[in-house]
C-alpha cells in the first residue's frame, strides 16, 4: 500500500511541476525553489508530517521534503534554545543530503571528464 | 491567410500533445523514483536493523550517489531530457544540477571553476529553503510553540 501511495504522491508532485514548466515561462530553477518554499509552508501547519505518515518514502523524495527537513531541524533546536535555536538547528536533518551531494560531486568532477 | 491559420491550428495541437506526453512521462518517472525510495527504505531498515527515519537518510544519500555518478558517466542528462520534471523535482535533480554545473566549469580551474559554480543552480534551492524555513519556523515557534 505504501508503494502505491509513494508512486501516486511522488508522481503527482512531478506532474504539477511539469504542468507549471510547460504552461508558464518559469524555468526548472524557479519550480524547485518554489517547491521548497511550499514544503516549508505546508509544515507550518504540520500538513507535510501527515503526508509522510501516509505516503512514506514517496513523500521524502520530492524537493518539497527538503523544506520540511529544514524547518523540522530548526524547530527541534528551537525547543531547547528559543529563537536562536532556529538558526542553530537549520541544517541538522539535511546535513547528510547536502554533505553527500558536495562530496560526491567534488570527487566525481575530479575523476570523470565531461563527454561532449 | 488560410495557410497561416492552418499552421496555427497544427502548432496548437502539436504543443498540446507533447504537453500531455510530458505530463504522463513526468508522472510515471516521478512515481517510479518514489517507489524506489520506499523500497530502499524498507531494505535498509530490514537489513541494517535501523529506524525508518535513519533509513530514509540512507536512502537520500543513495539516490544522490546514483544521480551524481550517472551524471558523471554522461547518460543521466539524456534521462533528464526525457523525463524532465520526473527527475528534476526529486532529490536526484539536486545532485544532477550540482554535478552538471561542476562538469561544465571544470576547465576554469578548481577555485573559480568548480568552487564558485557548483551551487550555481542548487544554490537557489538552499537559499530559499533556508529563508522560508526560518520565516515559517519563527511563525510556527511563536504561534504554535515549536514541534
Amino acid at each position: 500500500m505504501t508503494y502505491l501511495n509513494s508512486f501516486l504522491f511522488a508522481g503527482f508532485v512531478c506532474l504539477i511541476g511539469q504542468i507549471i514548466l510547460d504552461n508558464t515561462k518559469l524555468t526548472a530553477g524557479h519550480i524547485t525553489s518554489m517547491f521548497v518554499v511550499i514544503g516549508a509552508l505546508l509544515d507550518t501547519f504540520s500538513i507535510y508530517d501527515e503526508i509522510i505518515k501516509y505516503v512514506g518514502g514517496g513523500a521524502l523524495v520530492p524537493i518539497t521534503s527538503f523544506g520540511h527537513s529544514l524547518i523540522h531541524g530548526a524547530l527541534s533546536k528551537a525547543n531547547d534554545f528559543g529563537v536562536i535555536g532556529l538558526i542553530m538547528g537549520m541544517f541538522d536533518l539535511t546535513a547528510a543530503g547536502i554533505t553527500s551531494a558536495i562530496i560526491f560531486t567534488f570527487v566525481f568532477t575530479l575523476t570523470f571528464n565531461p563527454k561532449d | 491567410m488560410e495557410k497561416k491559420d492552418y499552421k496555427k491550428i497544427v502548432d496548437k495541437h502539436k504543443a498540446k500533445e507533447t504537453r500531455v506526453q510530458n505530463g504522463i512521462v513526468a508522472f510515471l518517472t516521478g512515481g517510479l523514483v518514489g517507489v524506489i525510495a520506499e523500497f530502499l527504505i524498507q531494505v535498509y531498515s530490514y537489513f541494517l536493523d535501523i529506524s525508518t527515519q535513519d533509513a530514509s537518510v540512507f536512502m537520500i544519500v543513495t539516490l544522490i550517489f546514483i544521480a551524481a555518478l550517472f551524471t558523471a558517466l554522461g547518460f543521466f542528462d539524456k534521462w533528464v531530457n526525457f523525463a524532465k520534471c520526473g527527475l528534476i523535482i526529486p532529490i536526484t535533480g539536486f545532485a544532477h544540477s550540482m554535478m552538471s554545473s561542476g562538469m561544465e566549469y571544470k576547465k576554469e580551474g578548481l577555485i573559480y571553476g568548480i568552487g564558485s559554480n557548483i551551487f550555481k543552480l542548487a544554490g537557489s534551492v538552499i537559499l530559499y529553503g533556508v529563508v522560508s524555513a526560518w520565516f515559517f519556523g519563527t511563525i510556527r515557534f511563536l504561534l504554535f510553540g515549536g514541534v
